[in-house]
């Protein structure tokens, strides 16, 4: 299984692609894609956005359904949907 | 304090009106990102992992009060509240906006600040050691050959567009504080046989996948000639430095590829045809410099003798912070304070803005507006009268900046990692964060004495685990987050590269694993005189490997 993800231009923050929301902050909401072709379709989806100068860092990547939600596999695409795993000064209440 | 000429701040109000246009431009879609990214890495604009990064210089590790108010500033208004002090002596901010570049530098320049190439293929900010001034073991201050080197590297035509990065660090002492041999060139500053001033000239250190030591290319290097010396080292390193490899491109790896007595042949025949040149610094000039390093007029404070005196014997708390956290000035009256951004348990490195405005304020009040930042990711007070030791105390003790552990088993280095870096292969802080927990005690932090505990990410080794007593570095093994570790590196003037003891270790092994090589040295040390790298140096490897595996057999 995988999902969209990328950095947005304006500000850098992580965001993931979800048909309702568009780029949504929260991995929660992505489109989940089974096959070549939903993969293709998201990298396509992906490169369009980029070409837009709407993101950068452009990826699909793996993920898994964690109570019917999606959630990433690798533990550095998990930082990445959660912040950072340390109480830094200015961490936002989860 | 060195204060911007005309030329300088023209220089850096000229970049950041170029910057902010292509920022205005990428934004609007006129610049791509392939023609944006190399332009914001010129202006230290990185993109990692939840963010972008602004990694602000702070030249030589120097800053004033106004200075550090303004990077407070910054955080509270352009990102979440605090930094990140480096190794390298700089700040980084981990969550500015794109679109925010413009008015943050332009409120850096307010104040004598930039980011310019702490990123990219050129000369970094240069690094210095951060007693610098104060030290009473230095030949001479290192931050105005520091500033020379600023001056010359800033925005250099011809050394823009090196093979790879280049760090320059320099150090007035004998004693190095500030890892001059693991830089690309490192100096040392010296008497001469006139007895004039110079450098021991040290080329070709540097950490990461490969790791080097510098070798020493020049002996005594007189000080007019820095910065013939040091373009003639670049020129051979921009000619013949290998751009095909990226993990080539280094100097260290042309020093060991073409040997050091050739390196240093190509290097004297090219400073033949420049010593005599227009790059040779007029001795008016140094002096120019130099008269904006001028130690400050301290006034005699005798009376704080015998005031710390009778606070240290009614404190145990302050007694202990003063015997770790402060050094000798070469003004009796006075001492240089090190501010541990290390409270046990806490993030190696990091400071709140409503830290940074408080050690700001108390700059201004007590240690003539100026600070230091030190490369093992710490702030120093440099001009400190025993007399106001307590009062700075108190304020510390306030704001959670007065853990006494400056060069103790918790005062660890460590990159951010995977929490917010974009090339890192496992997390750093976290690790930091428990073996500090680990050892909290303070009598049992004093019993251990003098260890240095660094941890990277990753094998770019920010973290500078390959000079760490102990060094641990943070690998992907299959999805998991393995820690090797290293023994014996250290960064001082006997600098050494660690050497991996065995096999590496889960998250939740690692803090035991390092326990177990403490408990070893404390069972294997000949007396409380002799530290932990002595120690290892006299046994080396094996009564650790032993302890932590079992047979050697295990280690592989």
């Amino acid at each position: 299984m995988k999902v969209l993800t990328a950095n947005r231009l304006s500000d850098g923050i992580s965001v993931w692609y979800s048909p309702q929301h568009g780029w949504d902050l929260d991995i929660g909401t992505a489109e989940t894609v089974s096959d070549a072709e939903g993969e293709a379709r998201l990298a396509a989806i992906g490169a369009a956005s980029y070409a837009k100068n709407e993101v950068i860092d452009v990826n699909v990547i793996d993920a898994v359904l964690i109570d019917g939600k999606p959630a990433a596999t690798k533990l550095r695409e998990r930082i990445r949907a959660q912040g950072p795993t340390i109480n830094y000064v200015g961490k936002p209440a989860s | 304090m060195y204060r911007y000429d005309e030329f300088d701040h023209g220089f850096v109000a000229a970049r950041v009106a170029e910057f902010s246009d292509q920022v205005t431009r990428r934004l609007a879609g006129d610049l791509t990102e392939d023609q944006f990214r190399p332009l914001r890495l010129m202006n230290g604009v990185y993109l990692q992992l939840h963010a972008y990064m602004l990694r602000v210089a702070v030249p030589y590790g120097t800053l004033s009060s106004v200075q550090m108010r303004k990077l407070a500033h910054v955080a509270r208004v352009y990102d979440r509240g605090y930094g990140h002090f480096t190794t390298r002596q700089n700040l980084q901010y981990n969550w500015p906006a794109l679109k925010d570049m413009p008015a943050v530098l332009a409120e850096l320049a307010e104040v004598e600040m930039h980011a310019l190439q702490t990123s990219g293929n050129c000369i970094r900010n240069v690094t210095a050691d951060h007693f610098a001034g104060i030290a009473a073991d230095e030949v001479a201050d290192p931050r105005p050959y520091a500033e020379i080197l600023r001056q010359w590297s800033s925005i250099h035509p011809e050394f823009s567009y090196l093979p790879r990065k280049f760090k320059i660090a320099v150090t007035g002492s004998e004693n190095d504080r500030a890892a001059i041999q693991v830089h690309d060139i490192g100096l040392a500053l010296k008497h001469g046989p006139d007895g004039g001033i110079g450098f021991a000239v040290y080329v070709g250190g540097g950490q990461g996948r490969t790791p080097m030591v510098a070798k020493k290319i020049r002996d005594y290097l007189p000080e007019a000639d820095l910065l013939t010396y040091c373009t003639a080292i670049l020129r051979v390193y921009n000619l013949e430095g290998r751009r095909d490899n990226k993990y080539k491109a280094r100097i260290k790896i042309l020093v060991h590829e073409m040997g050091t007595e050739e390196l240093t042949r190509r290097v004297e025949a090219e400073w033949d045809g420049l010593k005599d040149s227009d790059l040779k610094v007029p001795d008016a000039d140094i002096k120019a410099i130099y008269s904006y390093f001028e130690p400050p007029v301290l006034p005699e404070r005798a009376e704080g003798h015998g005031l710390l005196a009778k606070n240290r014997r009614e404190n145990s708390d302050f007694a202990a912070w003063v015997s770790q956290n402060t050094v000798p000035h070469k003004h009796p009256d006075y001492k240089g304070v090190t501010i541990s951004l290390k409270p046990i348990g806490g993030i190696p490195g990091d400071a709140s803005a409503d830290q940074m405005d408080i050690v700001a304020d108390l700059a201004e009040k007590y240690s003539q507006s100026e600070l230091r930042v030190s490369h093992e990711q710490n702030l120093v007070l440099p001009h400190v009268a025993f007399a106001d030791l307590k009062a700075v105390y108190d304020v510390l003790v306030e704001n959670q900046l007065a853990t006494a552990n400056a060069g103790l088993i918790t005062d660890i280095i460590a990159c951010p990692g995977m929490d917010y870096c974009a090339l890192a292969t496992a997390r750093s802080i976290p690790v930091a964060q428990k073996i500090s927990e680990r050892f909290a005690a303070q009598e049992r932090q004093l019993e251990i004495g003098d260890l240095k505990i660094k941890i990277s990410g990753c094998i770019n080794a920010c973290g500078h685990h390959h000079v760490g007593h102990i060094g641990i570095l943070g690998v992907d093994k299959r999805g998991e987050e393995i820690y090797q570790v290293t023994l014996g590196g250290s960064a001082d003037e006997h600098t050494s590269i660690g050497e991996i003891v065995g096999r590496g270790f889960a998250t939740d092994e690692v803090t035991d694993a390092i326990e177990t090589i403490v408990d070893t040295y404390i069972g294997l040390r000949q007396s409380k005189d002799e530290n932990f790298l002595s120690a290892y140096r006299r046994v080396g490897a094996q009564p650790f490997k032993e302890a932590l595996y079992g047979s050697v057999d295990k280690a592989a």
